[in-house]
């Protein structure tokens, strides 16, 4: 019963927080801190517990750790079935660390509806965590659309000052490309439904379906645009800059740091295990995608003079990675797109942290207000350097990791495509230098004296160097927590086709 | 008429007599609360003589209308509008100081038609019905006669709703002419034997489509809509939005699946076509209003539209699909639909319609609870899970899928995300702060009734959108239980 007790104990969390508003200011702030300290805990106890009893679930591949199955609408074969993989944990443990830098740095940004905006994150939170453990079609897709909501809600209350139309361009692009996707799914049970006469929604039954290889290429597609927009991957990527820039700090790092991640989550536990043939043929066009976004993402980060749309364009261009590491077909490519997965969710976290530090202080995202901040706050500066560093992949660092693994993998497959997607190393340091150098360097501006980081904001950033160094350091334990998720797809994929010849 | 045919008809008589009693009082004393209550009383006696004719039904009770299970559930289905509608009447109206006590009487007659729809097997009963509810509709869009937009609005329903009717009287004169049945089972046996049909049927058959598209304000026949909902005042807008529009919708599927016309291949394409339209008119032209009972008009003639993709869909899938996704899209529709006006007849005061989407503005800091309600309407309106609203859109899409109605399900999904922008323009009205916001009403009355029926709605609302499992269930008797 602990899996669903992960998402209802953020969802009722977030329920107290909204009541206790009525008593105290401050009361929503600590429901939140405990209720994602008591998530933390569930969590770590599933992650440690299961890697050492490592017992085999009855009738499932060795991957899966541990489930629940419940029926839900008999009608049509749906079920409450959730179920954890080392991959799932492992995005849920990122969860659950970045809804706590959220909180922390919401602490004092957010002043009005205190209440209502901690359930919103709280909201959001719970429907991610259920997006990394329902196995059910019917109840992923319920969760996919049930943390848009609070999402538009962060950013449309509590967002800058464009923030109605980011805030509706962010829930069109993922709703319309989520419609796709539904009507994707319903299509693969009917097809299920006609060969076994019974309705099923379960990801299990699913996963062996015997598909046209036209009708499996569209069904494909249905799914693919709804986890590219997500992702985003260039062509679909247009809300991300509006809807990071305009959300309030705590919403940022939820949609960079883990909102993103369902998308690639989605490519690797639904597009490539359902569609094994489509999906291969699909690689190449994929890939390419990848590297396009890779580099065009990075051309436009550079272009940018608003911090925040910066760190989203190196978001995008984060993604292009996984993207180029997931449609690779090997394992050492997998690994790479999911520890930068996780890199990206440290970094890209923490640098938007520090811009909504630096909003607060300045009240201004833009580079022209920002000069000399070495000298202003020294403190800050130098945590911006180093997650602007973990941004360009700096080795000893979680991105550096990730995207070495990703190339590595990828070369094997298509050299050309991640030759131009290597490129990226170049340009990575020229925007992360862009950072560097138009905010902390620079002529000191006339401007009040600021005040360097306090106590919380050295702690939530410290924690994240931590982790960031540790994944850098030491990524074997996240390479072994994964690596039995990732094995399973590509055993999937060979019981296929065996015709592929894999490369190890 | 044997005691059998009396119990399944226990719920219309019901009805009636509860009409004359109306009349009776009115005439010997005038209390709109008295008047409310025995009208309350006479729908939930009507409601619970379903009970008993549920377990009798099925018959052919006198030969206009086949009162079987599909045909209770959706009387019982329009009594619960009925209900709700009378609640948020009792409190719009209380504040009007006018002769209010004929409005319940009206809403009687006008659900007796609804039901009369919704059971009729015969194209007599189809008319009787029909005119029953849309006279009584007129009289209630002009109900509060000292003000011109409700009478504009009541004359221009008067006239359109006149002519389809003469439309539809037409086609069923023609089809009259050519097979000599107006039985819908009569109707089915010279289907039957003379496919294709002749020029003659065909012209019949678009009449009566005009005719009913008119009432469901599909597509080209949608001119009349967002005037007479604007027009007509909030409770009012919600019974036509819900009963009048649930009963056609129901009597038109009884109609299709009865008389066999899905056989019929040039009428499934007029359908298509009408459907695609008023998905693309109805969600387009939303876009534009700035008022919000236009813009629910606009919207819900982009919901007829979902509603008949189902529809088609029955021409080449399992009939207790058709029969279950159109039921639950109705059961959904009913409750938003109720639901959304009922918080704008809250809002509204004597003076004034809460049309302008400026009085919403920051409604989530002054009244929490009626702004939640209002988003969780316009939510399942929008089709977002957890509410009732996603599975009858699942439903739609299910049903689309298996008859691989792909363009019309293309529509849908490009309809879905313009519906999105404008439900979620409201929501944002709502969420925008306060201070830069007109001033309250200065005198809040107490709207009690009001209350009680938006949090049913709600609770009803996530309840069927969590655990649908008991609707389904319950759908899916009816279903089969169709012939």
């Amino acid at each position: 019963m602990i899996l669903p007790s992960l998402i209802a104990v953020l969802f009722v969390g977030g329920l107290a927080a909204w009541i206790s508003a009525r008593w105290h200011a401050n009361a929503p702030r600590w429901t939140a801190i405990v209720t994602l300290a008591l998530e933390a805990w569930l969590a770590a106890s599933q992650l440690t517990g299961n890697h050492a009893a490592e017992i085999p679930l009855p009738g499932r591949p060795a991957a899966w750790l541990t489930e629940l199955d419940l029926p839900w609408i008999l009608r049509f074969g749906i079920g409450f079935h959730l179920a954890a993989d080392g991959l799932s944990l492992l995005l849920i443990a990122l969860t659950v660390l970045l809804g706590w830098m959220a909180v922390c740095c919401s602490w004092t940004e957010i002043g009005k509806r205190t209440g209502f905006y901690y359930f919103n994150l709280l909201a959001c939170l719970a429907g991610t965590v259920g997006v990394f453990l329902a196995v059910d079609l019917f109840l992923f897709f319920l969760f996919w659309e049930v943390m848009i909501i609070p999402m538009y809600f962060l950013i449309s209350i509590w967002g800058h000052e464009n923030r109605t139309y980011a805030a509706i361009k962010f829930v069109i692009f993922t709703q319309v490309s989520s419609l796709l996707m539904l009507l994707a799914i319903i299509v693969l049970v009917l097809v299920n439904y006609q060969r076994s006469g019974a309705f099923s929604f379960d990801y299990f039954a699913l996963l062996n379906v015997p598909l046209e290889p036209k009708l499996a290429d569209w069904l494909m597609l249905g799914f693919l645009i709804a986890f590219t927009v997500k992702l985003p991957a260039v062509p679909f990527h247009t809300w991300l800059p509006d809807a990071h820039t305009q959300a309030p700090t705590g919403g940022s790092i939820i949609l960079a740091g883990v909102l993103l991640k369902t998308g690639a989550y989605g490519l690797l536990r639904f597009v490539i295990p359902l569609f094994p043939d489509a999906a291969h043929r699909f690689a190449p066009i994929a890939m390419t995608l990848g590297a396009v976004s890779v580099l065009y993402a990075a051309m436009m980060a550079y272009a940018q003079s608003d911090i925040k749309r910066l760190v989203a364009y190196t978001s995008v261009s984060h993604m292009g990675f996984i993207l180029l590491g997931l449609f690779s077909w090997n394992l050492l490519a997998m690994q790479g797109a999911v520890v930068t997965m996780l890199a990206h969710g440290l970094s890209a976290g923490a640098l938007f942290m520090i811009a909504g530090f630096l909003q607060k202080r300045l009240h201004s995202r833009e580079f022209g207000d920002m000069s000399g901040m070495w000298q202003a706050v020294p403190r800050l500066s130098a945590f911006m350097l180093f997650f602007v560093m973990a941004t360009l992949g700096l080795p000893g660092l979680g991105n550096f990791i990730g995207e070495f693994l990703v190339l590595l993998g990828a070369f094997k497959v298509n050299p050309i495509v991640t030759s131009v997607a290597a490129l990226a190393l170049i340009l990575a340091p020229v925007y992360a230098l862009i950072i560097i150098q138009k905010a902390c360097h620079g002529p000191l501006q006339k401007r009040p004296i600021l005040t360097d980081c306090g106590i919380l904001e050295l702690s939530s950033l410290g924690v994240l160097i931590l982790a960031s160094v540790w994944l850098g350091l030491h990524p074997q334990t996240v390479l072994d927590i994964s690596a039995p998720a990732l094995q399973q797809v590509i055993q999937n994929m060979n019981a296929k086709e065996p015709s592929w010849t894999l490369i190890r | 008429m044997d005691l059998d045919s009396l119990i399944v008809l226990a719920p219309f008589i019901a009805m009636i007599v509860t009409a004359i009693t109306l009349m009776l009082v009115i005439a010997v004393r005038r209390n709109f609360a008295l008047v409310n209550g025995i009208a309350g009383f006479g729908i939930v006696l009507s409601l619970l003589l379903i009970g008993p004719a549920w377990h009798k039904s099925s018959i052919q009770a006198i030969p206009l209308l086949n009162i079987d299970h599909y045909a209770l559930f959706f009387v019982a289905l329009l009594l619960l509008a009925g209900l709700a509608v009378l609640g948020l009447c009792h409190d719009y109206f209380k504040q009007y100081d006018a002769e209010n006590e004929e409005l319940p009487l009206l809403l009687l007659t006008a659900l007796l038609g609804g039901s009369v729809l919704a059971a009729s097997s015969h194209f007599a009963a189809l008319f009787l019905g029909l005119e029953i509810l849309s006279i009584s509709l007129f009289t209630l869009i002009g109900y509060p006669v000292n003000r011109t937009r409700p009478l504009e609005a009541a004359i221009k329903y008067l006239v359109l709703s006149g002519v389809s009717s003469a439309f539809l009287l037409m086609g069923i004169a023609l089809l009259y002419a050519e097979s000599g049945e107006l039985d819908f089972i009569g109707i089915e046996g010279f289907i039957d034997a003379h496919l294709p049909l002749n020029s003659v049927i065909l012209s019949g058959v678009i009449l009566i489509a005009a005719g009913l598209g008119f009432k469901l304000s599909l597509a080209p026949f949608h001119l009349w809509t967002p005037d007479v909902y604007e027009g007509a005042p909030a409770p009012v807008t919600a019974f036509i939005a819900t009963v009048s529009k649930g009963a056609v919708f129901v009597l038109l599927l009884r109609l299709l699946v009865t008389t066999g016309s899905y056989r019929y291949v040039p009428l499934l394409t007029v359908f298509s076509f009408i459907a695609m339209l008023s998905i693309l008119v109805g969600n387009m032209l939303a876009l534009l209003q700035k008022n919000i009972k236009r813009l629910l008009a606009y919207s819900s003639i982009a919901h007829m539209g979902y509603l008949l993709v189902a529809l088609i869909a029955g021409a080449s899938i399992a009939r207790p699909l058709v029969v279950e996704s159109a039921a639950f899209y109705l059961v959904a529709y009913f409750i938003t639909t109720i639901g959304a006006f009922g918080v704008v007849s809250v809002l509204s005061t004597p003076q004034q319609e809460a049309g302008d989407v400026a009085i919403l503005r920051g409604l989530f800091w002054r009244r929490p609870w009626l702004a939640g309600t209002f988003t969780l309407m316009l939510l399942s309106l929008a089709g977002i899970p957890l509410t009732a609203g996603f599975i009858g859109k699942f439903y739609v899409f299910t049903s689309g899928a298996d008859a691989r109605l792909w363009v019309l399900l293309a529509s849908v999904i490009i309809g879905s995300g313009l519906g999105l922008y404008y439900y979620v323009r409201i929501i944002v009205a709502m969420s925008m702060n306060s201070e830069e916001v007109m001033s309250e009403p200065p005198k809040k009355s107490r709207k009690w009734l009001s209350t009680v029926t938006l949090a049913a709605l709600s609770l009803l609302l996530v309840w069927f959108g969590i655990l649908p499992g008991h609707l389904i269930d319950c759908i899916q008797s009816i279903a089969i239980s169709m012939r």
